[in-house]
């Protein structure tokens, strides 16, 4: 259990009549991958922005590392990066010379500053490039200087808003590669996406949003888990010419925990695939059974279930 | 703030840009000294005074003078140092980056603001410069100390006037976003103001006071005075004023009936003001000027500072 990094209460933002965030609770602790999934427009972007201080919330709290983001800007800006989605660098400038206004504006002694963004450009594999102008970068180039660009800082935390969008599969597995090994080093990263597998591959934690609410909010693991083994399953059966005590019967089967609707279409939630046992037990009560449909309740289907209402 | 500003005077000196409003000014010095150089002999008398000044007054019979090219091209490098300073920024995906930076947001408006006020008075100091320089050769006649303080203010208010277009340019670069649209409003407005304004001025004083072959002295002045009333609205008609009566000093007032009745009395010898009085004569056009730029910096600083950043 690490320290608590960010931490918001009843946080709430309004764009006219519109609510982009809407009574955020969020709590972040140290070293933790955070994975801020949900659909365009959920209001991921409105969220970091509001814990970077750059937009005011309407109402509610933000904690930062300890500071009030719109009371101490500077503080917090100091201890946080931020990537913003598709960011952009001066174009006829070259990677080091963006690197170095980064390093001056965050106040770095010039020879630390060029030390420090020789060793970057390494890490993020932009040392071949180092000196050549951002306009002839590909997107995914411009993604891992945008990484390098927020360590010069060496920030407590870190905001990826989107880092993957429009980048090969190769780059991909890239920038999450990058993204684990600075956790490796203890930054705390936030990590928004829309793509579930993304942040099921590195995240230790995610909340999904939609609409500006948190919908879920858990450890991967945990919610991955759900499914398949100790998970939820709920099974619709759809019988013909029911028994009276037909849903009693199933509701005996061991693993059963609820049963609702018609007798004519049952839907029954297990611990467990229990279609044999459930099937057998409808035609042994003289009933004939016409179909089974099983459902799983897994991190996807959360997703999808909000993804899909867009 | 300094980081800023030394990064966007570093961009300002390498781009294109620079180099081509340095270049139009440069060809605008030359014109200018060929000009004087051709038509100063026809001038001067003996008894002639800030002959020195005239290098930069004196047009030719078909040519312009400098203060002409001067009245022109301000205006351009003011707009085309400022109309994408901030749209730039954001199209480039580059603002919320930089602005996640610790540094404070105004530093971002600031900084760019007084590195193109930079570059401007670096420009417009130097033309002048090569203007004196070579017309100093040229005539071969030194300036007086009261014509280098002349020239000096002449500078003072040449930069603030392009301060003024720079800073609109930039207001127009906030509210649109869109570097040309931002462009082609402040080129728009400076076209209406520097073409279209005299002539509206004109057109309200006919209606108001119809002017034929009958009218008298009250009525041809009443005209001249509304018109000159209207067109000093026109940043470019203050800024006309101004360095008229700093650089030709036997201008004794800039009431346009006034100045109306010396041109009718041509053949009045008219003596030289001291360059107190000439500053005092300029001294609200002058104010003016400055207020007019920092009006248009002030609203584009409130607006760049409230401005949503998501939207941004």
């Amino acid at each position: 259990m690490g320290q608590v990094v960010v931490e918001t209460t009843d946080l709430t933002k309004n764009y006219g009549g519109f609510t982009a965030v809407d009574k955020l609770n969020l709590r972040i602790e140290e070293g933790e991958i955070y994975g801020f999934l949900g659909p365009n427009g959920a209001g991921k972007t409105t969220t970091i922005l509001m814990l970077l201080g750059l937009t005011e919330p309407s109402s509610g709290t933000v904690q930062v590392c300890g500071h009030i983001p719109t009371r101490d800007p500077i503080k917090v800006k100091r201890l946080v990066g931020y990537l913003p989605e598709r960011v952009g660098f001066y174009e006829d400038l070259t990677a080091v010379q963006n690197l170095k206004y980064t390093a001056e504006l965050n106040r770095l002694p010039r020879g630390e500053a060029e030390e420090k963004i020789a060793a970057l450009l390494a890490t993020v594999g932009l040392s071949q490039v180092a000196d050549q102008q951002v306009n002839t970068f590909s997107r995914g180039m411009k993604q891992r200087l945008g990484i390098a660009d927020i360590l010069i800082k060496e920030p407590n935390l870190a905001f990826l808003d989107e880092p993957t969008v429009g980048i090969d599969p190769k780059g991909i597995d890239d920038i999450l590669n990058i993204i684990t090994n600075m956790a490796r080093k203890g930054i705390t990263i936030i990590f928004c996406s829309h793509q579930l597998p993304q942040v099921q591959k590195i995240c230790t934690r995610v909340g999904i949003f939609a609409k500006g609410h948190l919908i879920v909010e858990g450890p991967v693991k945990l919610l991955e888990k759900q499914a398949p083994e100790e998970g939820q399953y709920r099974i619709e059966v759809q019988v013909a010419e029911p028994v009276p005590k037909l849903a009693e019967l199933i509701k005996g089967i061991k693993g059963v925990t609820d049963i609702s609707g018609p007798p004519e279409l049952l839907l029954i939630t297990c611990s467990a695939d229990l279609r044999p046992q459930i099937s057998r037990t409808v035609v042994d009560s003289g009933s004939s059974l016409i179909g089974m449909k099983i459902e799983e309740y897994s991190l996807e289907k959360i997703y999808k279930e909000y993804f899909h209402e867009d | 703030m300094y980081a800023v500003f030394r990064k966007e005077l570093a961009d300002h000196f390498n781009s294109k840009r620079f180099i081509i409003l340095f270049a139009l000014a440069f060809l605008a010095a030359m014109f200018a000294i060929y000009i004087a150089t051709q038509s100063i002999r026809g001038e001067v008398t003996a008894s002639t005074e800030f002959i020195f000044l005239k290098i930069f007054t004196l047009s030719g019979k078909t040519l312009p003078s400098f203060l002409f090219f001067m009245s022109l091209f301000i205006p351009i490098i003011g707009i085309a140092l400022g109309f994408d300073s901030i749209s730039s920024e954001y199209s480039s995906g580059n603002l919320s980056r930089l602005l996640s930076q610790p540094i404070y947001r105004d530093a971002v408006i600031n900084g760019k603001f007084l590195s193109g006020l930079t570059v401007l008075a670096i420009i417009i100091v130097s033309v002048i410069a090569i203007v004196a320089g070579l017309g100093l050769r040229t005539i071969g006649v030194p300036p007086t100390s009261e014509e280098v303080l002349r020239l000096v203010v002449f500078a003072l208010i040449s930069i603030a006037y392009g301060a003024f277009w720079m800073a609109l340019a930039v207001l127009f670069s906030i509210l649109s976003r869109k570097a040309s649209t931002s462009m082609l409003s402040s080129i728009g407005l400076w076209i209406f103001f520097f073409f279209f304004m005299s002539m509206i001025a004109g057109a309200i004083a006919n209606a108001q006071v119809p002017l034929d072959s009958n009218s008298t002295i009250e009525m041809i002045t009443h005209n001249a005075e509304i018109s000159g009333t209207i067109g000093r609205f026109s940043p470019c008609t203050l800024y006309g004023e101004a360095v008229a009566a700093l650089l030709v000093p036997e201008l004794a007032s800039l009431n346009p009936a006034l100045m109306m009745i010396s041109t009718v009395s041509a053949g009045r010898m008219l003596t030289p003001l001291p360059f107190s009085q000439s500053l005092l004569l300029v001294w609200p056009q002058l104010v003016s000027i400055v207020a007019l730029a920092a009006i248009c910096f002030a609203i584009s600083y409130i607006r760049f500072m409230r401005e949503e950043i998501r939207s941004i």
